[in-house]
Parts: structure tokens; C-alpha cells; sequence
């Protein structure tokens, strides 16, 4: 056997794709975990279908995870991979448009047969004709490869069919130089019972493995060192595994219990899954019957005395709006989590998409101020929705928080915070009876009393219709309402006076600034990075807080000759800017269910800088 | 919990040496519901019956949604809440679940109960969490002025069906047997000592106590039930369901109920057919005679039913919830953030 050259890369961007009961997105989870282990920076993108079995071998059907990795920073999934696994036919017409000119291809072999071809619209085998000529193939026939590591077992034929994802899983592991061991012991734990499974998908994956080491097919493989990232402790983290946790530890901090009352919903269900692992946290999940039930049981179980909170994607953040506004009228603590994908209604639910943004900000009847904070990524997940009960608890008022499907799903490297150290969470549950008014306020953050049942004493009622200020009692009067409204109003205006002011990446002033909120920070950084290497004056402001704004956002817009305004949406907190700064600021819009490329980002720069030159 | 809702509860214990009367279970709010309307007896005599049911008041949470009805917890000197439009039930559930210890109740329409709040209520029936239901029932929608409920009888005149509605109405008691409901019940605004009784035992039940309360809405539906409330119609109008008693009605308990197959029906004792011994005798354990009892209701040539229906012993819900997160503590042991935050895989950059 020749030896094989090991090449060193600073990057790399891979991409599993197969049919969506392949196991691509399993592939690519176990992928992402070794990596991180190994210490990459990475950044992924999971992108399947809606259907959990769409018609087998269509490209309908084609289920993909790509993931960048480097030693250098990472901030986006690639704008295109170098490598693609197309376990079939399907999958290579889907995905071919990502890899780069010149990337490599592995074609599963029988997953282009006749019948394959013909499911996904080739009227020519691309292996056979010259179509593939500008990318490097090898032909790998999985299938058989994998049937032929398990014929001792005597298995059924659906299960080794379900192994195949782990010999590619193996082959990749080889040619980027990953250990097998985090895989195998995840494998040895997830199916302790089931003996038959286990051992299967550890011979297929070490056949994969072994088959790139004696393969004459392969004659590189690549070394990624571990990243230079600032030093501490890491984990992978998933967005709405981030979500998750900073919910629990918001309800920890705050000595409280979380309630969460949730409907399954994608992308979001993942948040309900991982928080109905952790009772022992006091957590409890209510899986309600609708998304309205979600929200208002929250909104009852806040009103006892826990941190209500409910989980919910776009579809379902609409049919919360009715409660949104009562739990701006009765004033609890309420955390809001819209996963947002592609709309409008049912959309495109396993895609991303950032178009809810004006819903979340004005969406509801009446004058109906609430607080809105967005993740900028997967792991900033934590950080969000932990500000998020912060901010709830403190002000007494509904929050919401919006990440993505890209969000939700992606995952990073989160260098893990001291939970010591978090910021303070300290309800103030009234106690004292003497001089007790459900509606009056503190004086500096304007936030009612925290009385919950079982208080002696300080029985009252709260409800929707309008309140006299201070007394708590109905109230239809003219001028009480318009002060209602207003202290409402004032009350999450003062939340400013409450945050840190906004920072600047770049110089402090230039041509352009990239205003940016949400899961685009990744792509508009990358962006931003390239142009700042060539010397342009760009620099980046990414909005976490997008109601109320921090107060140093318009003088930060005012030293910037040109803004620009990137959203996966036809252009939502453009209009915000415009409004409130009064700039006549530029979009660049996008709405294809799927997250930007740095490299669209920064051609739209460059066309900027342009425009600034005689 | 911490220290702070320990101390509450603490506090708790010696509210409930406190000796209420009514009085005390009313708030300084003005009712408003019209003069006359059924409403004013329900809420006196959930105000009669509060002081003996021995939970000291700050531990009660009335919760509604809307509609006349719904007004109701501003009228009572508890913890309240005026929710929105058929989400009483959900609200409710969390408040139950947040403190299990607390006694909930909820008060809703056959409009907000059933209409726009159905889903949340059989969803509340069939977890059986320890919340009680009282669903007034006037059979029109009082708030909006006047149009038909899913209550009101087929063919009702209103200013929305001036051609006469064309819904078949629900039978409030076998939706929530169908539901699964544990407790269910009905009684009637007129008849307070009945009222009184049917509370407490809802009360009493441990899981999700349907009632529902027959009301006259005398602006919008007067006399729907006058039959069943006249001195001159009542007695052989209604039987009262009585647990281990046989089913004897009529002014001078000349009637009977008997089984035909699985058909009621009814027999008189005055002309030597049969006897006392022939009748059904009521048992609230059994589910199947439940259904058969609550489907007698429309039947114009039977007597209404009033009284319990069903009650039976199911776990609760909020229980099954405590009993898994105690599963969990001994399981996992008492959640620690910073050790689950650095739990699994993890690697360290230097």
C-alpha cells in the first residue's frame, strides 16, 4: 500500500446528502461533535425536508448537513462546500450547485442505478458522461461495501441498509483525520439495549474507515488543526439546546420554577424536547393541547408564581397573539421563543427565514408594547433567552426572543459560561399586605408588584379589560386609559436605561455600516471581515435588542456615510431605521428559506463603496 | 421553592385558623349583571358554601374567561383572574400546576366553555387536573346580546338566526364524559340548596369536577328553564340523581326510571306494573349508566336530569407531574446548572 499524503487545511466545508431516511442529519451531528471535540471552530447547516419520509429517491426528498470547520475563526456554514457524500442521484442534482469548481464528489455507486436516475430527472448516468468533469468523483459503492462488513451478522436487510450513513460517516472521518472514538461511544451508550444496532453501526463505520486507508481511490487526506479560539473550557451547543439551557438557568438563577406550556411545532419542538429531560431542574413541561393553550397556561402558571415560558415557530406565534396582549394588560413575566422559519402560514417549515420580526414588534391589537431580543447565533441562544427572563422577571412584561431554524438547529463551539457569574435574576414577590395596589408601580422601572396566590392578604383580580392606574380595578375612563397606555409604554421604554449600549465592530466611523439582527451575523461578519482586509472603511452593528433599541444606535448610524440593511425578509427592520433614525438606509433582501452567503453580502458592499468613489 | 414561598405558606397555615362567613368572600367591586339574571344566586351561594369548604381564601384562584359569566372573580374576595375569550381552562391548568396546592375553579359560559373554549375544556376533562369547572349555561350569548350558543335549541329564533339556528345543540354533560371527566354534575341557579351541595362536592373531588349550572338569562333567554324551576312543572320535569337510590320523580313519586336494554324508561309505580325494585338504582361510580343518564337529557318525554352524574377516583394530573419530577431528583439528583452546563462532551482551549 503507498503511503498517503496528508495535506494541511485551514478550512474545510463538507456536505452529507442523501434520502431523508438516509441518516445524513445523524452523519452530520456525529461529524460536528468530533470536530468540536478536536477543538475547530465550525458552524453547521442542517437542511431537510418537511416530510419525514418524502417519496423515496426524488429530489423532494434529499436530506443535507453541510459544516465548515477551520482553524481560523468560523462564522458562517460555507458559502459552497469543497466535498459532497451524494448517497444518491438525488442528492448530487440537489446539492451540486454548492460545491466549488474543482471540489470532490463521493457518489454511493448503487444509489445511481436506473431506477435512481430516472427519480431524480438524469436522462444520462453523471457518472457515466463528462457532466462531472470540473469536479474530482469517486465512485464508492456503499451499499454493497456496507452489506459486505455485515454479512456475518445475519441481519435484516432494513438494517443494513440503515448502517450505510455510518460507512460514509467513517470514510469522512478518515480522509479529515478524525478520531472514530467519540462516535463509537456515543454509539456503545445510545444503544446499550439494543446489542444488534450497536455493533452494526460500529463495523460499518470502522469499514469505512479502513476502506479509505486501503482504497487506492483516495491519495490525500487532510489535517484541520484545532482553532485558536480564546481559552476556556468548550462544548458543541445547538441553538435550541441553548435555548433551552438558558431557560433553566434564568428559572435557577431566580430561584423559581420554570413552566413551559408548548406545542409541538417545528422548528421549535427540539426546546420542548430538551427541557422535558430536566425535572430535577423543577421544570415543567406542559405539552398543551394547541398554541393557544401553550401560552396561556404559561401566562396562568406566571401568574402562581413560576417563569412562564412557551416555545412556538411562526404559525404558532400567530395564534398567541391574542394572549401576547393580555399578558401585556395583566403585566407577568412571560418568556416568548418564536423559532422562526419560512412564511407566511405554514410556509416552509424546516427552512429559515427572518420575516417576523414587525409581528413580533407590532403584531397585536391595541397599543401592545413588548420587549423583543434576537439571537445572532446558535450558541447566543443562551445569552438571549436568559436576558430574555431577566428582563420579564424584572419588568413584569411578556418578552419575546427570536432565533431561527438556522439558529435552532445549527450549532457552534460555546465557550462555556460560569454560571456564577451570570447576571443577578431576583423576583421581589410581594408579601406585605399593608398598603398592597396590584397596579402600582416601582418607581424606576414602572413594574407592578409580583403578588401571587397563596400571599396572604393580598388577594386580588387581574384580568384583560382596562385597569384604573394603581387600584387594579376595571376602568373605562378616558384619561385613565391614555395614561394606561402610556405607562405601558414607558414602562418597556426604560428597559434601555437597562442594557449595554451598543458596540461597533470596525472603526466607529466609515463608509458603510452593516446593520444587522439575527442569524445573519455570521454571513454580514464574514462579509464585513473580507472588505476590512482590503483596506474599505465597513464596519458592522449587530442589533440583539430590537424593542426597546440601546440609546446609542442613531448617533452610531449618523457617523456612517451609507447603512445597509441585510434581512432574510422583504425589508422589516430597514423600515424601523428609516423611521426612527430617519437615514435613508439600504436593504439587501432574501427570502429563500435559506441563511446568506458571506460572498452576497459582500458584493453588495463592494456595489456600496462603488457609489461612494467620483 | 425558596425560602420566600415557604414563608408564605407557612403564613398560610395560620390564615386557615381563620372562621369565614360569606361576607368574607366578597370584594368591594359593584356587580353588574343585569337585575334578575341567574347569575346573583350563583355567586351567593359560591360565597355561602366558600367558608366550609376550609381553605383559607388567599389559597383560591377563580379564574374566567369571557362573557357574562366570566365576570365573576372581580365579585369574589379572592385571588381572580378575567382571562381571555375559552381559555379560562388553560390559564387554569397552569396556575394549578405552577402551585398544586392551591384550590382553582373556573367559572365559563356555554359560550366561552364550549364554543371558542371547547378544545381547552374536554383537553382539561381528560388530563384530570384537580380544578373545578362550573359552566353557567343560559343557552344564549348574553354579553354579545343575543345570539344562539351551542346550547340553544335547534331552530332558535335570534338576531343571528332570524330563520331559526340550525345547529344541534350540545349536551354539556356527555361532551364531558366523553371527555373522560371524573366528576360531572349538573344543577340549577333556582334551586340553592342543590347548588350549595353540587359546589362541595365538586370541591371535594379530587381531578377536574365538571358542573354545569343551568342560569336564566332573563334579558336575552327568560324562562328557558322554567320548567325545570316551577313549582307547577318541576316535580315531574326533573329527577334528582342520587347515589345508591333508585330514580323516583313526580310530584307525588309516582314515576320511575327503569332499563330496557340500555334504554331508560319511564314507568309508573301507581298502576301495579311496577314496583320500586324494577327501578334503576344510581351508582356515580359507573361510567356506562353515567352515558346513559346524560343522554336522557333531550329527550322531551324523560325528566331532566340534575344532580352528580359520574364521580370517580383517576390520578391527577398535576400528582403524576410532582411524582415524575421526584422520579427525576432521585434518578438524576436536584439539578445543578453549572455542572449540567459542563456535563458531556467537552474540551478545553488553552
Amino acid at each position: 500500500m503507498r503511503e498517503k499524503k496528508l495535506r494541511n487545511l485551514d478550512e474545510a466545508t463538507i456536505r452529507f446528502a442523501g434520502d431523508s431516511g438516509d441518516g445524513m442529519q445523524l452523519a452530520g451531528t456525529q461529524f460536528t461533535n468530533t470536530t468540536a471535540i478536536l477543538g475547530n471552530d465550525l458552524s453547521t447547516l442542517p437542511d431537510y425536508p418537511a416530510e419525514i419520509r418524502a417519496p423515496q429517491g426524488t429530489t423532494s426528498g434529499v436530506s443535507g448537513f453541510q459544516i465548515h470547520f477551520g482553524s481560523t475563526e468560523i462564522n458562517t456554514p460555507g458559502d459552497s462546500c469543497d466535498m459532497l457524500v451524494a448517497m444518491n442521484a438525488a442528492a448530487l442534482k440537489v446539492n451540486l450547485h454548492s460545491l466549488i469548481k474543482g471540489g470532490s464528489i463521493i457518489a454511493n455507486t448503487d444509489g445511481f442505478n436506473d431506477k435512481n436516475l430516472k427519480l431524480a430527472g438524469y436522462s444520462s448516468n453523471p457518472l457515466k458522461d463528462e457532466s462531472l468533469s470540473t469536479y474530482q468523483v469517486f465512485e464508492v459503492d456503499i451499499t454493497k461495501l456496507t452489506i459486505t462488513s455485515l454479512q456475518e451478522l445475519n441481519l435484516s436487510s432494513k438494517l443494513v441498509d440503515r448502517s450505510k450513513n455510518f460507512f460514509a460517516l467513517g470514510m469522512m472521518y478518515w480522509l479529515y483525520d478524525r478520531p472514530l472514538e467519540p462516535t463509537l461511544k456515543w454509539l456503545t451508550e445510545k444503544f446499550a439495549n439494543k446489542p444488534d444496532i450497536r455493533e452494526a453501526n460500529i463495523r460499518v463505520l470502522k469499514a469505512g474507515w479502513n476502506y479509505g486507508e486501503t482504497t487506492e481511490l483516495f491519495k490525500v487526506r487532510y489535517a484541520v488543526a484545532p482553532a485558536r479560539l480564546a481559552p476556556g473550557k468548550y462544548r458543541n451547543i445547538t441553538g435550541n439546546q441553548a435555548t433551552a439551557w438558558g431557560l433553566m438557568a434564568a428559572a435557577q438563577k431566580a430561584k423559581i420554577d420554570l413552566f413551559l406550556g408548548s406545542y409541538p411545532i417545528t422548528p421549535a419542538s427540539d426546546i420542548l424536547h430538551e427541557l422535558s429531560i430536566y425535572k430535577n431542574f423543577d421544570v415543567k413541561t406542559f405539552q398543551a393541547e394547541d398554541e393557544i393553550a401553550g401560552i396561556t397556561s404559561a401566562i396562568g402558571a406566571s401568574f402562581a408564581g413560576a417563569l412562564g415560558a412557551t416555545t412556538t415557530s411562526g404559525p404558532g406565534f400567530s395564534l398567541k397573539t391574542e394572549a401576547l396582549g393580555l399578558a401585556v394588560m395583566v403585566e407577568l413575566p412571560l418568556v416568548v421563543v418564536n423559532v422562526q422559519r419560512g412564511g407566511p402560514s405554514t410556509g416552509l417549515p424546516t427552512k429559515t427565514e427572518q420575516a417576523d420580526l414587525l409581528q413580533a414588534l407590532y403584531g397585536r391589537n391595541g397599543e401592545a408594547p413588548i420587549p423583543v431580543i434576537a439571537a445572532a447565533t446558535p450558541s447566543d441562544c443562551f445569552n438571549v433567552v436568559y436576558e430574555s427572563a431577566r428582563i420579564a422577571i424584572k419588568y413584569m412584561t411578556p418578552v419575546i426572543c427570536l432565533t431561527d431554524g438556522y439558529l435552532g438547529n445549527g450549532s457552534e463551539p460555546w465557550l462555556i459560561p460560569d454560571y456564577e457569574k451570570l447576571p443577578d435574576i431576583s423576583p421581589h414577590f410581594r408579601t406585605n399586605p399593608e398598603g398592597f395596589f396590584p397596579y402600582e408601580r416601582d418607581a424606576v422601572t414602572l413594574a407592578r408588584p409580583w403578588a401571587i396566590p397563596g400571599t396572604p392578604g393580598l388577594e386580588h383580580r387581574i384580568g384583560g379589560l382596562e385597569k384604573q392606574n394603581i387600584s387594579g380595578n376595571i376602568n373605562y375612563e378616558p384619561e385613565n386609559h391614555e395614561l394606561m397606555v402610556r405607562l405601558r409604554s414607558e414602562k418597556v421604554a426604560r428597559i434601555a436605561n437597562d442594557i449595554p449600549p451598543a458596540e461597533v465592530e470596525g472603526d466607529q466611523q466609515g463608509d458603510v455600516l452593516v446593520v444587522g439582527w439575527g442569524s445573519t451575523y455570521g454571513a454580514i461578519k464574514t462579509a464585513v471581515q473580507r472588505h476590512r482586509a482590503k483596506g474599505h472603511r465597513v464596519s458592522l452593528l449587530h442589533l440583539r435588542y430590537l424593542n426597546p433599541m440601546q440609546k446609542n444606535i442613531g448617533e452610531i448610524i449618523s457617523r456612517f456615510k451609507t447603512i445597509l440593511v441585510p434581512e432574510l425578509n422583504l425589508g422589516q427592520l430597514i423600515k424601523i431605521i428609516r423611521a426612527n433614525y430617519l437615514v435613508p438606509a439600504v436593504g439587501l433582501n432574501k427570502v429563500q428559506g435559506a441563511p446568506f452567503l458571506a460572498e452576497e453580502i459582500e458584493s453588495k458592499i463592494d456595489e456600496l463603496i462603488k457609489g461612494h468613489r467620483p | 421553592m425558596n425560602n420566600l414561598i415557604e414563608n408564605i405558606s407557612l403564613q398560610s397555615q395560620l390564615g386557615s385558623k381563620l372562621k369565614y362567613t360569606a361576607k368574607d368572600f366578597q370584594s368591594d367591586q359593584e356587580v353588574r349583571w343585569c337585575p334578575g339574571c341567574g347569575d346573583y344566586s350563583i355567586l351567593a351561594q359560591a360565597q355561602r358554601i366558600m367558608p366550609d369548604i376550609g381553605i383559607p381564601k388567599h389559597q383560591i384562584v377563580f379564574v374566567s374567561g369571557i362573557g357574562c359569566s366570566s365576570r365573576f372573580p372581580y365579585y369574589l374576595d379572592t385571588y381572580g383572574f378575567h382571562g381571555i375569550h375559552g381559555r379560562a381552562t388553560a390559564i387554569a391548568s397552569g396556575v394549578k400546576l405552577a402551585q398544586p396546592d392551591l384550590s382553582v375553579w373556573v367559572v365559563t359560559g356555554d359560550g366561552d366553555g364550549m364554543s371558542i373554549g371547547g378544545n381547552h375544556l374536554i383537553h382539561l376533562l381528560r388530563r384530570n387536573i384537580d380544578v373545578n369547572v362550573l359552566l353557567f349555561n343560559n343557552q344564549i350569548y348574553g354579553l354579545t346580546k343575543g345570539q344562539y350558543s351551542p346550547t340553544s335549541e335547534k331552530g332558535k329564533i335570534t338576531k343571528s338566526t332570524p330563520y331559526g339556528s340550525l345547529d344541534y345543540p350540545f349536551n354539556p354533560a356527555s361532551l364531558a364524559l366523553g371527555a373522560s371527566a371524573t366528576f360531572v354534575a349538573r344543577t340549577l341557579d333556582r334551586d340553592p340548596k342543590h347548588l350549595q351541595s353540587i359546589l362541595k362536592r365538586a370541591h371535594d373531588h379530587k381531578g377536574t369536577s365538571f358542573v354545569e349550572i343551568y342560569q336564566n338569562c332573563n334579558v336575552f333567554n327568560d324562562g328557558a328553564f322554567l320548567q325545570f324551576t316551577e313549582k307547577e312543572t318541576k316535580d315531574d320535569s326533573v329527577i334528582y340523581l342520587e347515589h345508591g337510590k333508585p330514580l323516583v320523580f313526580g310530584k307525588e313519586k309516582d314515576k320511575g326510571i327503569r332499563l330496557n336494554g340500555f334504554s331508560p324508561e319511564v314507568v309508573s309505580l301507581k298502576e301495579g306494573k311496577a314496583s320500586i325494585n324494577d327501578l334503576l338504582v344510581h351508582n356515580e361510580t359507573d361510567t356506562t349508566l353515567s352515558f346513559i343518564l346524560a343522554d336522557m337529557t333531550y329527550h322531551s318525554h324523560m325528566p331532566r336530569p340534575l344532580g352528580v352524574f359520574l364521580s370517580i377516583e383517576r390520578p391527577t394530573y398535576e400528582n403524576e407531574m410532582q411524582r415524575q419530577i421526584e422520579f427525576a431528583k432521585e434518578k438524576r439528583g436536584e439539578g445543578n446548572m453549572a455542572k449540567l452546563l459542563n456535563s458531556g462532551e467537552t474540551w478545553t482551549i488553552q
